[in-house]
């Protein structure tokens, strides 16, 4: 069973949904202290949404210092899934685990609504169980996830399909309607819509599910290792 | 202000900005307010952050320096960001 890990930061106030969905969806889930310089040897690490440390000086920030954040990045440099939902997001740019940064949205308006993203890759861990092309309803909850970067770094995240989720309806003036990217290794995902709060019927949407379902199938590990 | 070490108290001025192309929302929607407050002809509004403390160090050239990596590598995202330093 593909045991994952949710970062508990001072603020996180999503771990409970993703740790609730991981277990519906027949995984191990189990917190992981921040403070704590260890990932406890899961196979994949989830990144929570929230307001890790407050948000203080910018999202991410802070969090990015916490002992744990060091293991995030062992455990991604080995190949291991990692997982940066909203504000995980924003801390996975912060640590440089990912490209570019999260900006306030256009309009200035917090957004919690339930949007349209349409799967742009399947290559990666969070989305290999998931069909190109799809167009899936998620929930998105953020002020800051107009996501943007230099046009360099746009290029490269176009031209390897990088882009993994984009906006049907761009909500918050995300440069090139961008939902959810990867690192070049594709074990790195980011996205600001929750997949964790799509799994049940009784949530409005069951859309997350085969995100979610891809990083347990594919037990934190996109390929098979030598 | 000198210390009994022989270094130097410098007060410092970070003045985080949003960099030249990168929207400001904030900006935008105050200078679309102004106007109905009876403001006009203001343009080019944008938003940024002063962070103010006081820094130890041998010499003025030294205390940059050491603002200066702070800037690159925690005050500011450089992504989206860049810096004023202010030393007196």
């Amino acid at each position: 069973m593909t045991r994952v890990g949710v970062v508990l930061f001072p603020g996180s106030n999503c771990e409970q949904d993703a740790l609730e969905a991981v277990r519906y969806l027949g995984g191990d889930a189990e917190l992981l202290w921040h403070g704590d310089s260890t990932v406890q040897g899961v196979d994949a690490v989830i990144v929570p949404g929230g307001f890790a440390h407050g948000d203080y000086l910018r999202p991410g920030a802070i969090a990015r210092f916490s002992p744990v954040m060091a293991a995030v990045a062992d455990h991604a440099a080995a190949g291991g899934a990692v997982v940066g939902i909203c504000n995980g997001f924003q801390v996975l740019t912060e640590a440089g685990l990912l490209p570019g940064a999260l900006q306030k949205n256009r309009g200035l308006s917090f957004l919690c609504t339930t949007v349209a993203v349409r799967v742009e890759s399947t290559d990666s861990v969070l989305t290999s169980e998931a069909t190109t092309g799809a167009v899936l309803r998620i929930p998105i909850n953020h002020f800051e996830g107009n996501y943007t970067c230099g046009p360099e770094t746009l290029r490269e995240l176009q031209g390897e399909e990088r882009i993994v989720l984009r906006y049907v309806d761009n909500p918050n003036g995300s440069v090139d309607d961008i939902a959810g990217i990867c690192n070049a290794d594709r074990n790195v995902v980011g996205l600001m819509p929750h997949p964790e709060r799509a799994v049940h019927a009784i949530l409005g949407s069951t859309d997350g599910a085969p995100l979610l379902q891809s990083l347990l199938k594919t037990g934190g590990r996109l390929r098979a290792t030598a | 202000m000198v210390c009994e070490s022989g270094s130097v108290r410098f007060d410092v001025q970070v003045e985080v900005r949003l960099r030249e192309g990168v929207a400001d929302p904030q900006g935008q929607t105050i200078e679309r307010s102004l106007p109905h407050l009876g403001f006009k002809g203001v343009e080019g509004v944008r938003v940024g952050k002063s962070i103010r403390f006081t820094v130890e160090a041998p010499d003025e050239a030294a205390a940059r320096a050491e603002v200066d990596d702070m800037c690159a590598r925690f005050l500011t995202n450089p992504v989206i960001e860049d810096a004023e330093v202010t030393l007196r």
